[in-house]
C-alpha cells in the first residue's frame, strides 16, 4: 500500500518531466510541467507536509505556469521554432550533467543504502504552518529576509523598467 | 484504514459530487427565474409543475434544468479539424474538477459521527484555508487551454483574459483570506467556522468580506467581470468551440465554482452553519432523546443554515448580474491592482495592528474595525473612479512607415 502511494505520483511526475522535455510544443510543455509539479506536491502531502503541498499548488501550479501559459498564448510562441540560435553545447551539457546527477545518485545508495530514505523526526506536526513560521521567523530570519528583498528588487525593477519604456 | 472505510469515503465523495451537480442544476433555474424577475419576463416556467385544485400550478418550471441537459446530451460532439486534439478534450475536465474538488474542505455543517468525526466535512485538514486558495488558483487552466486548444482567435483572447484577470485577483482575494485567518489565528475551516459561535466574522472583517466578493467575482469571471465570454467582442470567448456536453462542463464548472465561492464566503464571514438557536435546541434534544437523534438535528439544521446563507449569496450574485454593466478591461485591472489590492492590504495590517494591541477578543474592537471597514468601503466608492481610457490608441501607424 505504502509502495503503491509512493509509486503512482513518483512514476507521474518521472513521466511528466521527461515528456516536458519531449513535447515540441511549449503549451504541451507547460502542461505537463503542470502534471510533474501536481505530482511532486502530492509527494509533500506522503511526506506528512500538508503546507508545502498547498503551497506547491499555489505558487507553481496556480501562478507560476499560468504566467508560462499566458505568455506563450499571447505570443503565439507555442511552436517548436529551429534552435540555430540556441548554443550547440547546452543539449550535451545538459545530458551530461544529467548523467553526473543520476551516477552521483546511485554511488550515494550504493555505498551506504540503509540510510538513504532519511529519517526525519516526524512529530506531529513538524510541517504546520505555525512550526514552518516559527523556523523561517526564528532560525532562518536572515536568509528570509534577503529572499524577501531579492523579490522585492525585482518588484522595483519591473516598475522602472516600465516607466523608461513609456 | 480497511476496505469498509474506503467504500464509505467513495459512497460519500460520489454524493457530494451528485450534490455539487443537482445544486448547479436548480442554481441555473433559480438563476434564470430570477433575472427573469429583475428584466420583468416571465422566464422557464413550462417544463413541469405541480398543478393544484383551481388550475393553479405550482413550482412551473422545476423539471427545466432535466430538459437542458437532455437537450445537451442529444447535441452533436464536435472536435473542430484544427483544434488541438487532446488538449481540446482535457479542458473541460481541466475546469470541472478543480469546482469539485474544492467543496472537500468546506464544512458543510456539523454532525457528528460519534468518533470524533463529522459527516459534514469531508477532509479536515490543517491547511484547508490554503487548500482553497491553492484549488481556486488552478481553476483558471480549464478557460485558459481551452481557449487555445479551439484554434480560434476569440477563443484565444478570451483564455489570456481569463489567465491575466485570474492572476490579478488572486491577490485580493488571498489579502481578504489572509485577513480571516489573522483574525481567527487558524488554517482550518472548521475552527474558523466554531470561533464565529458568538460573532461572524463579517463584523471585524467587513472589508475583508466587501473585498472577497468582488474578487471571488472577478475570479470565477462572473458577470459583470466576464470579459472571457464577452459575447459583444469574443462570440462566445473561450467555449466558442465547444458544443453538446464539453459547453455543458464549462457551464457547470463556472456555476459550481461561483456557489463554492458563495460557499466559502459564508465560511469564513457568515459563520457557516452557526445559526443562533441551533446549540440550544441540539442541547435540550441530546439530553431528552439521545445522541444519534440529537446530532442528526445538528446536522440537518447546520446544514441548512449553511444552504440559506449561501442561497442569500447566490441571490445577491444572480443581483449584480442584473444590475451592472460588464467593466472595460483597463476597469478590471485597475480595480484589482488599485483598489482592491491596497484595501486589502490595510485590511490586513489593520487586523495585524488590532490582534496584537487588544489580544483578548473584545467585541468593542471588533465593532469598531467594522465600522472602520465600513467606512473605508464608502469613502474609496465615492471617490476612486478609473480615469477614461486614453484615447486615440494607434492600431497601426500608417503615417510612420510610408
Amino acid at each position: 500500500m505504502d509502495l503503491l502511494l509512493f509509486g503512482i505520483p513518483a512514476l507521474v511526475a518521472i513521466i511528466g518531466a521527461i515528456a516536458m522535455l519531449l513535447s515540441r510544443n511549449a503549451v504541451h510543455s507547460a502542461l505537463y510541467l503542470l502534471l510533474n509539479f501536481a505530482a511532486i506536491a502530492v509527494l509533500y502531502l506522503l511526506l506528512q507536509a500538508p503546507f508545502l503541498f498547498a503551497t506547491q499548488l499555489i505558487v507553481y501550479a496556480g501562478a507560476i505556469i499560468v504566467l508560462f501559459l499566458f505568455v506563450v498564448m499571447l505570443l503565439g510562441a507555442e511552436r517548436d521554432e529551429e534552435t540555430t540560435h540556441a548554443n550547440p553545447w547546452q543539449n550535451r551539457g545538459a545530458f551530461v550533467g544529467g548523467i553526473l546527477l543520476l551516477v552521483e545518485l546511485c554511488m550515494l545508495y550504493v555505498r551506504n543504502p540503509g540510510t538513504i530514505p532519511v529519517s526525519v523526526d516526524m512529530n506531529n506536526g513538524f510541517a504546520a504552518p505555525a512550526e514552518v513560521a516559527k523556523a523561517l521567523f526564528t532560525t532562518h530570519l536572515l536568509p528570509f529576509e534577503i529572499a524577501s528583498f531579492v523579490l522585492l528588487t525585482a518588484l522595483i525593477g519591473v516598475v522602472v523598467l516600465h516607466q523608461r519604456r513609456s | 484504514m480497511t476496505w469498509f472505510d474506503i467504500l464509505i469515503l467513495l459512497v460519500r465523495c460520489l454524493v457530494l459530487a451528485l450534490a455539487a451537480a443537482t445544486l448547479f442544476a436548480y442554481f441555473t433555474l433559480f438563476e434564470r427565474r430570477l433575472l427573469a424577475k429583475f428584466q420583468h419576463r416571465i422566464g422557464p416556467n413550462r417544463a413541469g409543475y405541480i398543478p393544484l385544485p383551481g388550475g393553479k400550478k405550482l413550482f412551473g418550471g422545476w423539471l427545466q434544468p432535466a430538459a437542458d441537459a437532455v437537450k445537451l446530451f442529444l447535441k452533436e460532439d464536435v472536435v473542430p479539424a484544427m483544434a488541438d486534439k487532446w488538449v481540446y478534450i482535457l479542458a473541460p475536465g481541466f475546469a470541472v474538477v478543480p469546482a469539485l474538488i474544492i467543496w472537500v474542505a468546506i464544512p458543510l455543517g456539523t454532525w457528528p459521527d460519534g468518533m470524533g468525526g463529522n459527516w459534514l466535512h469531508y477532509a479536515p485538514i490543517d491547511v484547508g484555508v490554503l487548500y482553497l486558495l491553492a484549488v481556486t488558483s488552478i481553476g483558471v487552466y480549464g478557460i485558459a487551454i481551452a481557449g487555445w486548444a479551439s484554434n480560434n482567435k476569440y477563443s484565444m483572447i478570451g483564455g489570456v483574459r481569463a489567465s491575466a484577470q485570474v492572476i490579478s485577483y488572486e491577490l485580493a482575494l488571498g489579502m481578504a483570506i489572509l485577513a480571516v485567518v489573522m483574525q481567527n489565528s487558524t488554517f482550518r475551516t472548521e475552527q474558523i467556522v466554531i470561533d464565529q459561535g458568538t460573532m461572524w466574522n463579517i463584523v471585524p472583517q467587513f472589508l475583508g468580506f466587501i473585498i472577497f466578493l468582488v474578487a471571488s467575482t472577478a475570479e470565477v469571471v462572473r458577470s459583470p467581470f466576464d470579459l472571457v465570454e464577452a459575447e459583444q467582442e469574443l462570440v462566445g470567448g473561450y467555449n466558442t468551440e465547444y458544443g453538446s456536453m464539453k459547453f455543458a462542463l464549462f457551464f457547470m464548472s463556472e456555476y459550481i465554482k461561483l456557489i463554492a465561492m458563495n460557499a466559502i464566503a459564508v465560511t469564513l464571514f457568515l459563520g457557516g452553519g452557526n445559526f443562533p438557536g441551533i446549540d440550544t435546541l441540539v442541547a435540550s434534544l441530546k439530553s431528552s432523546n439521545g445522541e444519534t437523534i440529537a446530532y442528526a438535528v445538528q446536522g440537518l439544521l447546520t446544514l441548512g443554515a449553511f444552504l440559506l446563507k449561501t442561497t442569500a449569496l447566490s441571490f445577491l450574485s444572480v443581483w449584480v448580474r442584473a444590475s451592472v454593466p460588464r467593466v472595460r478591461y483597463d476597469q478590471l485591472m485597475h480595480l484589482g491592482w488599485k483598489i482592491l489590492l491596497p484595501m486589502g492590504l490595510f485590511n490586513v495590517v489593520m487586523t495585524a495592528v488590532c490582534g496584537v494591541l487588544f489580544p483578548t477578543d473584545s467585541i468593542i474592537v471588533k465593532v469598531v474595525m467594522g465600522v472602520v471597514g465600513l467606512l473605508i468601503v464608502v469613502i474609496v466608492s465615492a471617490t476612486a473612479t478609473p480615469k477614461h481610457a486614453k484615447r486615440g490608441v494607434t492600431l497601426v501607424n500608417t503615417s510612420a512607415g510610408n
